[in-house]
């Protein structure tokens, strides 16, 4: 197994409310591989991911970046939105470029960087588009072209497709998977979508709710090398969505 | 849409035209002697000379509120401890018929432009300081999230988010506080001292030059509707809705 590059541990998170949304979550997210954090609406997965982003402070555990104890954001690590979280006054050329201009870096410098990771995401000819005239789709590209452009080895994912149409969905699913081969981040990606967490895992990790922990650990096997129909019709991704159906339906 | 205008205004003045010729109340002039009346208060210069006297207490009020105002609520939007102290102020003011007020302010600054102006600021005020405080208390938390992801310090947070996506609240806090200070000062220049288009409404209406004391309060009408309008084109230029 590749070495962790993310781990988490003992970890436990109670809100203000008095709702425990985590307990004694013990995970570790190898080098290079995009897991998934699966589980219903209410498992404390979004919880999760901030934690590990350092947006939220946790009542128990321990992060570990690269081997070293984390207590809030940092470079290495950066978040992708369920909501965007865009700038509405702000093109997609800046949007793009707004993780560099908080590190201050020059305006030339940051929006060259911008233009290069807005035409991988395929956004080339909307740079002076502001995030109103985009659909849900390409909005999502915006907020993971800043995600690439601080260049940070982690990429953390919340839910990004779930305010995107079913069709847009799929071909930004097989976009990204290029993409974060391409430049080999890891990626920890929160859903609720089996076929989502099947289609793009190398690891799955199932939380049951209330309060969150870790029910299984599932490494589906698909070669993630074959097309995209292929991948949709193979015996290795069927079984795996089926196994955590199984799995899941006793919380729904 | 623009002839349906034109026809809900000729529809008005028509009714209005045939119920003063209808005699309701010999207080109450048709539209063409209002009209007319409005024409020579015009061309002899006494509308604009109260206008010049009138819109001094508005423009200071106004200004004082925009510059203190909008600091002001920008502080209590930024700090626990200003939001504390002050808002239930703000409240209350909002909600209190300031009207009231006003006779204090004679009794405590006299019959000048310091009451006037205290007048005005007393209306505008609110709405200006709660609209700013709105406006930074409503930022997206995704968004301040977002700037602390990229590891942004507090003062990129408020000055590359917080402040910009405070603007367009700001300015439409701007837009009523204006609309505001135009009931405040003719309260004041009816209830204060005469002055300005006060002078000329109570002026005209106990020497019963009925058209005139209409023209005068049309006039006004119009002054508001067509600055607090433009304002609003210019609100939706610079901060396009989405």
């Amino acid at each position: 197994m590749t070495e962790a590059i993310v781990e988490v541990k003992g970890i436990g998170k109670t809100y203000d409310s008095g709702v425990e949304a985590l307990r004694d979550v013990n995970l570790s997210f190898p080098k290079g591989q995009l897991s998934t954090l699966l589980g219903p609406s209410g498992c404390g997965k979004t919880t999760l991911l901030k934690i590990i982003a350092g947006l939220l402070p946790r009542n128990a555990g321990q992060v570990l970046v690269k081997g070293k104890p984390v207590d809030g954001p940092g470079p290495e690590r950066a978040f992708v939105f369920q909501d965007f979280a865009l700038l509405p006054w702000a093109s997609v050329l800046r949007n793009v470029a707004f993780g560099l201009e908080l590190r201050g870096e020059p305006k030339e410098k940051r929006e060259e960087v911008a233009r290069k990771y807005i035409a991988e995401v395929g956004l080339k000819g909307f740079e002076h588009r502001y995030p109103a005239q985009l659909s849900g789709g390409m909005r999502q590209r915006v907020g993971l072209a800043r995600a690439l452009t601080v260049d940070a080895d982690i990429i953390l994912m919340d839910e990004p497709f779930s305010s995107v149409d079913e069709q847009t969905r799929r071909k930004f699913q097989e976009d990204l998977l290029d993409l974060l081969r391409h430049h080999q981040k890891t990626v920890i990606f929160v859903t609720h979508s089996i076929e989502e967490a099947a289609y793009l895992s190398d690891q799955i990790a199932l939380l049951s709710p209330r309060p969150g922990r870790v029910s299984k650990i599932v490494r589906p096997n698909v070669d993630h090398s074959r097309s995209p129909d292929e991948i949709r019709r193979d015996r290795g991704y069927l079984d795996t969505v089926d196994e955590i159906w199984g799995m899941l339906r006793q919380y729904v | 849409m623009r002839r349906w205008q034109i026809a809900s205004f000729a529809l008005f003045f028509g009714l209005w035209e045939l119920t003063g010729r209808w005699p309701v109340s010999p207080a109450f002039p048709p539209f063409s002697n209002t009209f007319l009346a409005l024409i020579e208060m015009i061309r002899d210069g006494t509308l604009g000379k109260a206008y010049l006297i009138t819109a001094q207490p508005l423009a200071l009020g106004i200004v004082l509120c925009a510059v203190a105002g909008i600091a002001f609520g920008i502080g209590m939007g930024l700090s626990r401890a200003i939001e504390w102290l002050s808002l239930p102020v703000f409240i209350i003011l909002q909600a209190a018929p300031m009207a009231a007020i006003i006779p204090l302010l004679t009794y405590m600054y006299g019959i000048g432009l310091t009451s006037k102006v205290l007048a005005v600021i007393m209306l505008a005020a609110p709405v200006i300081v709660m609209n700013s405080y709105k406006g930074i208390r409503n930022t997206p938390p995704s968004l301040l999230q977002m700037c602390r992801s990229f590891q942004g310090t507090r003062v990129q947070e408020v000055v590359k988010i917080v402040l910009p996506h405070a603007a367009a609240l700001i300015f439409t806090g701007l837009r009523l506080g204006l609309a505001m200070g135009f009931i405040g000062i003719v309260i004041a220049e009816l209830l204060i001292t005469p002055t300005g288009i006060g002078d000329l409404i109570s002026y005209h209406s106990s020497t019963a030059d009925y058209p005139k004391m209409f023209a005068t309060i049309a006039s006004i009408v119009a002054v508001a509707a067509v600055s607090l309008h433009l304002l609003q084109r210019v609100e939706f230029r610079l901060f396009p809705r989405d």
